[in-house]
């Protein structure tokens, strides 16, 4: 088998490695949209799809299926080209981000040294897809719907960018597998404790950034019908709504990996030591990540949705400044060599 | 060291293929009966009035210029922040004076009411 890995040419190999990522991922947005509506349908207590499959468990599929026979509308009034480029600028960086993503100790397809940098301008790219998805629209209600969120995003990823100075600053270095590995010892070295308020802010501009829930102005179902893809419909449609699901999961596995210390087993290693051979690895990733994903859901069916002028102060008034004074208690601690987590 | 970055640029051309893939599929299997009214824009119903592009708040630029301005913070802050480990407490002070300065500004537009949105 390994000589028959070897003999392949080097571009067939990493179409290969990435079909390993990109499938399950797939996989995992489609029953991500399941989890979502059983969740928070037992949440108010209903008991969510149940008749596709036993379970309801074949939902999405059929989800899938009808989407994909359902007519593609392009308005007349619309920019046909940046109509339909749109849906791959949302799709496309929030599948691309995952070639820099460590799942395990060395178990990564692009180990580049720039990964963090990476990862923030992939994110960075999808405003665009919203922006250009209302003004090519010509419709009002997308037109303020991509305003709302573009005026937000942008907001937000200045908040998490500080933060992600401050996971730079702790860990001294932009690479994810050694930002990982700066966080090896026990739970409390992870970099949620240090870095709490920024952790707390990643996650939540994270919950902004992807126009979730209580953020989720720029949809805001009974207020501008769906904002941005209001004149979208079918597969066009599907497109955004996988790309807003992987940027959901992408949060949910960034969060993971900045602050509660990636594919590192909380449990110290003298308890598991012969006992089980689930020491550290890719199953403490996903848990980490399953964690975050379903708070994505649960402050979905908790919070009210915040007021427009509410949002913009939580994120320039309250996050920016928070962020500017815990970079330079970081940077202090970091100086100083403050034990236990720099002292080395 | 460039080798590394092949499969990102793989992964970005499979990303698109991904996604226009599944708009071909719709293109395709989809059954396209376009109309007047079907393809006018939505407007809960209503005729659709006037142009969609419309005059929009000021602010919105407004938080786009600022957003330029932090954003380039961010990214001088970058290599500051990897390399803080060797440069001691002379390259904490010069972020400090350079944070100071930013903070400056930020306090102005706050005080200006750049940031007010009710």
């Amino acid at each position: 088998m390994i000589e028959l890995w070897n003999s392949l040419p080097e571009v067939i190999r990493i179409l290969l490695k990435i079909v390993v990522i990109l499938a399950p991922l797939m996989g995992l947005v489609a029953y991500y949209t399941l989890a979502e509506r059983k969740i928070i349908g037992y949440m108010q207590i209903r008991i969510g799809p149940n008749r596709v499959g036993p379970r309801g468990l074949l939902q999405p599929i059929a989800d899938a299926v009808k989407l994909m026979f359902k007519e593609i509308i392009l308005p007349t009034r619309a920019d046909k080209t940046l109509f339909i480029i749109a849906p791959l600028l949302t799709l496309a960086p929030a599948l691309a981000a995952w070639a820099v993503f460590p799942f395990d100790e060395n178990l990564v397809l692009a180990d580049i040294n720039a990964g963090l940098l990476y990862i923030l301008a992939l994110t960075s790219l999808g405003v665009y897809g919203v922006i250009i998805a209302g003004w090519a629209s010509n419709s009002k209600y997308a037109l303020l719907g991509a305003l709302r969120s573009g005026a937000q995003i942008v907001a937000y990823e200045i908040a998490m960018g500080f933060a992600l100075v401050g996971v730079l600053v702790a860990a001294g270095s932009l690479n994810l597998g050694d930002i990982v590995r700066a966080q090896s010892g026990n739970v409390f070295t992870w970099f949620w404790l240090p870095l709490l308020p920024l952790f707390l802010i990643y996650f939540i501009s994270g919950l902004a950034e992807t126009n979730r829930a209580p953020f989720d102005v720029a949809e805001g179902e009974s207020e501008i019908v769906a904002g941005f893809h209001v004149e979208y419909s079918g597969m066009t449609f599907a497109v955004f709504f996988l790309g807003e699901y992987a940027n959901m999961i992408l949060i949910s596995a960034l969060s993971a990996t900045l602050f509660l210390g990636g594919w590192l087993s909380p449990l110290p290693a003298a308890w598991v030591e012969g006992v089980f051979p689930l020491d550290s690895g890719f199953h403490w990733l996903l848990l980490k990540t399953f964690f975050f994903m379903f708070l994505f859901l649960w402050f979905r069916a908790t919070f009210p949705r915040y007021r427009y002028d509410q949002i913009m102060r939580l994120g320039w008034k309250v996050f920016i400044p928070i962020t500017i004074v815990w970079i330079l208690v970081v940077g202090l601690a970091v100086v100083y060599k403050l034990p236990p987590w720099w002292s080395a | 060291m460039l080798d590394n970055y092949l499969p990102i640029l793989i992964f970005m051309i499979i990303g698109l293929l991904v996604g226009g893939g599944a708009m071909v599929a719709g293109f395709v299997l989809g059954e396209r009966r376009p109309d007047h009214q079907k393809n006018s824009p939505y407007e809960c119903g209503f005729e659709a009035f006037e142009t969609a592009r419309l005059k929009f708040d000021v602010r919105y630029y407004l938080v786009a210029i600022l957003f330029i301005i932090f954003d380039l913070e961010i990214a001088f802050l970058f290599p500051w922040a990897v390399a803080l480990d060797g440069l001691g407490m002379v390259g904490f002070l010069a972020m400090v004076i350079f944070l100071a300065i930013l903070v400056v500004g930020f306090v102005y537009e706050w005080k200006k009411g750049a940031l007010e949105w009710e």
